[in-house]
């Protein structure tokens, strides 16, 4: 028998294989790349019981991406509801569910949300540049091919592990997935937002923005009322996940995963990783509307996150998963909340040392 | 030298040094970034310097932002610039040709040069590379001449070749990989710049100094360089 495998029957516009990212090597041009929803990214994995980084396939769209097994395996998915079936059955969103040989699984198009996340016994089978699998198609970087290439036609895919430990979904989680109405997204102010101009600021928080069609994985473009600065262009610099670029045009620019490390428009500031995640599951027209916050606050709330998910967790109905739970609020313990539990909800930036 | 620490994200700070690019800040952002690096150590994931920044991305679980501002600005307390030499001198030969380096005539006439002064003038300075960015192991270098510098294209390219050599007003750059791009190309160099990235080595570094060799059609393919014209990959 050969190796257990998925095969690419037809190839939909953009799968990509993606894992946490590439970290501690923005100093060499190299982008973060990585899962866009890292959230949804992180809990596929868990509901098989992976390491939460492990690779997975991130689905954007479906366009009838259609996969064969050639043997029994378990993968989980979540994130956007691409309408997947397997043999012709709808799946259940944010499980796990068991693939036979001979099966075949379709994803045909968004009814929500824009990317799901497929997750593999031990996570994909891929070779690794600069500490990770991510693969990104501007640097040529990553991917089954080592070329940065989507998945097409014919790929095979393969995992690490042997076997998968499911698990279930606790109850009330909530995956990010946009709002019927308006999306909120956090949005740190930077300190560059006191040359924007008062009206500008204003406008920014004020206003209904929509997702245009000019984005991808680099940046998402949102449209509505222009915004000014005073600075022009500025001299190049590091550009953080989130980052809200304010072209000459006044329309902004979110730069996501696989944005360039560095760039010299002015910026009104970042959105949070957890708003960034809600952003990729955007289709474009969505309203979204951004609210400012502090630092200081969306460290907090990042961290309540996890607590809720912990406690979640923790609860009998949810099996064996128990951890130590980050209880001390961030004022009591200052910057010292880290636990080596794995959480879905908490972004584990993995630290590589290139000098 | 005036430092300023500015938000950059929920788990980002930028560090301002200075307003304006001149070669003489490389020498204090290096400073910066080995204290910075020594300072944030494990609670460090990504330190991008550039030519008057660094961005320091944190850990959040490990520093608040309060914490985190108090070590940037302990680590940055009584810097002094590192050691002038202590960037490396990289001699990149480049093929200047017409049929790789296409932007070879507009440059010159601008300048009011001859395409050999040109190449020459390129030639005539040690460069200090200021960040890399855009593209893996892409080197932003300066400063050019004022004499030769160029505005971008009004178009950019959609296919620039690896290795291809450009200026964009007064900064000059070496294209490691295939890319779009709106520099004007003067010539081609074999020195394979993204393997060096892709493997956490990049041959230039910031802080680092280029100077570009001219070198004849027979030299550049005896390195392995890549002769198709540019314009045949557009």
């Amino acid at each position: 028998m050969s190796h257990p495998m998925l095969t690419v029957k037809q190839a939909g516009p953009l799968a990509l294989i993606q894992d946490a990212g590439r970290f501690g090597v923005g100093h060499l041009g190299v982008t973060q790349g990585g899962a866009a929803d890292w959230i949804a990214f992180r809990w596929a994995n868990w509901l098989l019981g992976n390491p939460l980084e492990s690779a997975a396939l991130e689905i954007v769209m479906g366009g009838n991406l259609t996969l064969v097994a050639n043997s029994d395996v378990r993968l989980a998915l979540t994130g956007a509801d691409l309408a997947a079936t397997l043999d012709g059955q709808p799946l259940a969103p944010n499980d796990s569910f068991m693939m036979q040989a001979g099966q075949t699984l379709v994803f045909r198009q968004p009814k929500k949300g824009l990317r799901a996340y497929l997750a593999f016994p031990g996570g994909l089978d891929a070779p690794e540049v600069l500490g990770s699998q991510a693969c990104t198609a501007r640097e040529q970087i990553g991917g089954l091919h080592e070329d940065g290439k989507p998945l097409k036609t014919g790929d095979q895919l393969t995992w690490k592990g042997s076997s998968a430990t499911p698990r279930q979904l606790p109850q009330g989680t909530q995956l990010p997935l946009p709002d019927s109405e308006e999306t909120v997204l956090d949005m740190v102010l930077g300190s560059q937002a006191a040359h924007f101009a008062g009206r500008s600021l204003f406008d920014a928080f004020n206003q209904p923005w929509t997702v245009d069609q000019r984005a991808d994985r680099m940046g998402i473009r949102l449209t509505g009322k222009a915004l000014n600065s005073r600075l022009g262009g500025i001299v190049s610099e590091g550009i953080p996940l989130g980052a809200v670029q304010i072209p000459p045009d006044g329309q902004p620019i979110i730069l996501m995963n696989d944005r360039q490390t560095i760039g010299g428009y002015p910026r009104l500031g970042a959105l949070t990783p957890m708003a960034c995640a809600r952003l990729a599951q955007c289709l474009p027209g969505t309203k979204v509307r951004l609210q400012p916050i502090s630092a200081t606050q969306a460290q907090a709330a990042l961290q309540s996150a996890v607590i809720e998910v912990a406690v979640r967790l923790k609860s009998p109905s949810s099996g064996a998963f128990i951890d130590r739970v980050p209880n001390e609020p961030l004022a009591s313990s200052p910057g010292h909340w880290q636990c080596d539990a794995v959480y879905p909800t908490l972004p584990r930036w993995r630290q590589r040392k290139h000098r | 030298m005036k430092l300023r620490l500015e938000t950059a994200a929920m788990d980002a700070l930028t560090v301002r040094l200075f307003d304006a690019i001149d070669e003489t800040n490389m020498a204090w952002i290096m400073a910066a970034d080995e204290a910075l690096r020594r300072a944030f150590d494990h609670a460090l994931i990504d330190l991008i310097p550039s030519y008057t920044t660094l961005l320091v991305h944190y850990d959040c679980q490990r520093l608040t932002f309060a914490q985190a501002s108090t070590l940037a600005r302990g680590a940055l307390r009584n810097l002094t610039p590192a050691d002038a030499q202590q960037g490396q001198l990289h001699e990149i030969p480049v093929w200047c040709d017409e049929r790789v380096g296409p932007e070879l005539p507009t440059v010159a006439q601008r300048a009011g040069l001859s395409v050999e002064a040109l190449i020459e003038r390129h030639c005539s300075h040690d460069y200090c590379v200021f960040a890399l960015g855009f593209a893996p192991g892409y080197g932003f270098m300066g400063l050019v001449d004022e004499a030769i510098a160029t505005p971008r294209l009004k178009t950019p390219r959609r296919r620039v070749a690896a290795g291809s050599v450009g200026i964009a007003d007064r900064q000059t750059a070496i294209y490691p990989l295939l890319s779009p791009g709106g520099w004007n190309i003067l010539g081609r160099t074999a020195v394979p710049l993204f393997e060096h990235a892709k493997r956490g080595e990049p041959l230039l570094r910031p802080g680092d100094k280029v100077r570009f060799k001219a070198i004849s059609q027979s030299e550049f393919e005896a390195a392995g360089g890549d002769t198709t014209p540019l314009e045949e990959r557009s």
